[in-house]
């Protein structure tokens, strides 16, 4: 028998920190086999956010640092633009990317900058306890909406792929999930295609990751991941909602 | 022929590939793990068929699939 599959290069063997059943492990593994298979390691940059992933640089095997509160797309516009031949990602969940980096994110965009985003969307923030964040479904029980997120007190969420596809700098907006085992493969090819497109010079790639975040959700891990197929996509849908490189 | 091993310290037992697992043949173990939780193990390993649904799904990468 050989060994099919087993953790990728690009991760260390760090304990990830993360709360039992978190998605965030799936998608670090994910980008890091994206990085391996197309033999990037020593030329790749993350930039991690604020949040569960303030941690990134001690589970990613290549060079990343840290830009806390929003800030990732604009360290990683700086990294990119003097370093042009690095491989520069940023790793931002929903409160970071969409609610105190939004100005960030949308010039970041706007501007075209050659970068890859991986924003994971899971409806709350997950470090600080489970408040509401921009992202939050309408009718969602949080820390800070004990009775439901309701659009008139707290407004809509914020659906940040389809606001980023209206944009001319922007190249190549997918959204795809971490729920179960195909949705996994398929959020694989399209976190492949987005460090494709900056290998390709094609410009700024947007990825955003549906996950869950059972403790925070107050659901065991698979109360979780079937909240997100039956409750959660209904409100952000899956696929390529722009893709301007074919 | 195939089978998983899973690192049992590392694994926090969320149960995610159990859920995965198409022919039902992970469980959880009886003993607990350095870090307090009833790990992943392979209980059927005739049945494995090495698909790497639970690898795909387990967060903490804890899962090695051969075939």
């Amino acid at each position: 028998m050989n060994k099919i599959l087993s953790k990728p290069e690009s991760l260390k063997d760090n304990p990830l920190s993360y709360c039992p059943g978190c998605g965030h492990g799936i998608i670090h593994r994910l980008i890091a086999e994206a990085v391996d298979e197309l033999g990037i390691r020593e030329k790749t940059i993350a930039v991690a956010p604020v949040g569960c992933a303030v941690f990134a640089y001690d589970y990613f095997n290549f060079d990343t640092t840290e830009a806390p509160h929003g800030r990732p797309p604009a360290v990683a516009t700086g990294i990119k633009r003097t370093n042009p031949d690095k491989i520069v990602f940023t790793y931002q969940g929903d409160g970071d990317l969409a609610a105190i980096g939004t100005a960030e994110t949308i010039h970041c965009a706007n501007r075209g900058e050659n970068i890859t985003v991986i924003f994971v969307n899971n409806a709350n923030y997950g470090m600080t306890g489970g408040q509401m964040a921009p992202t939050t479904l309408i009718g969602q029980v949080t820390e800070t909406t004990p009775f439901g997120r309701d659009p008139l007190r707290e407004g809509y969420p914020v659906k940040v792929s389809e606001l980023l596809a209206n944009l001319e700098g922007t190249k190549y907006i997918e959204r795809v999930t971490v729920f179960d085992a195909p949705h996994v493969i398929q959020a694989k090819k399209a976190i492949k295609k987005a460090f494709q497109n900056q290998v390709e010079g094609n410009g700024y790639s947007f990825i955003e990751v549906i996950s869950h975040c059972p403790v925070d959700w107050g659901k065991t891990p698979l109360e979780a991941v079937k909240w997100v197929e039956e409750v959660f996509l209904k409100t952000f849908p899956l696929g390529v909602i722009k893709d301007t490189t074919k | 022929m195939a089978k998983i091993t899973v690192n049992n310290n590392r694994c926090k037992g969320c149960g995610l590939c159990i859920n995965a697992c198409p022919k039902k043949c992970i469980s959880f173990s009886d003993e607990i793990n350095k870090i307090g939780y009833h790990y992943a193990v392979l209980k059927n390993e005739k049945d494995c068929i090495g698909c790497g649904f639970c690898y795909q799904m387990c967060p903490d990468v804890c899962i090695e699939v051969f075939r």
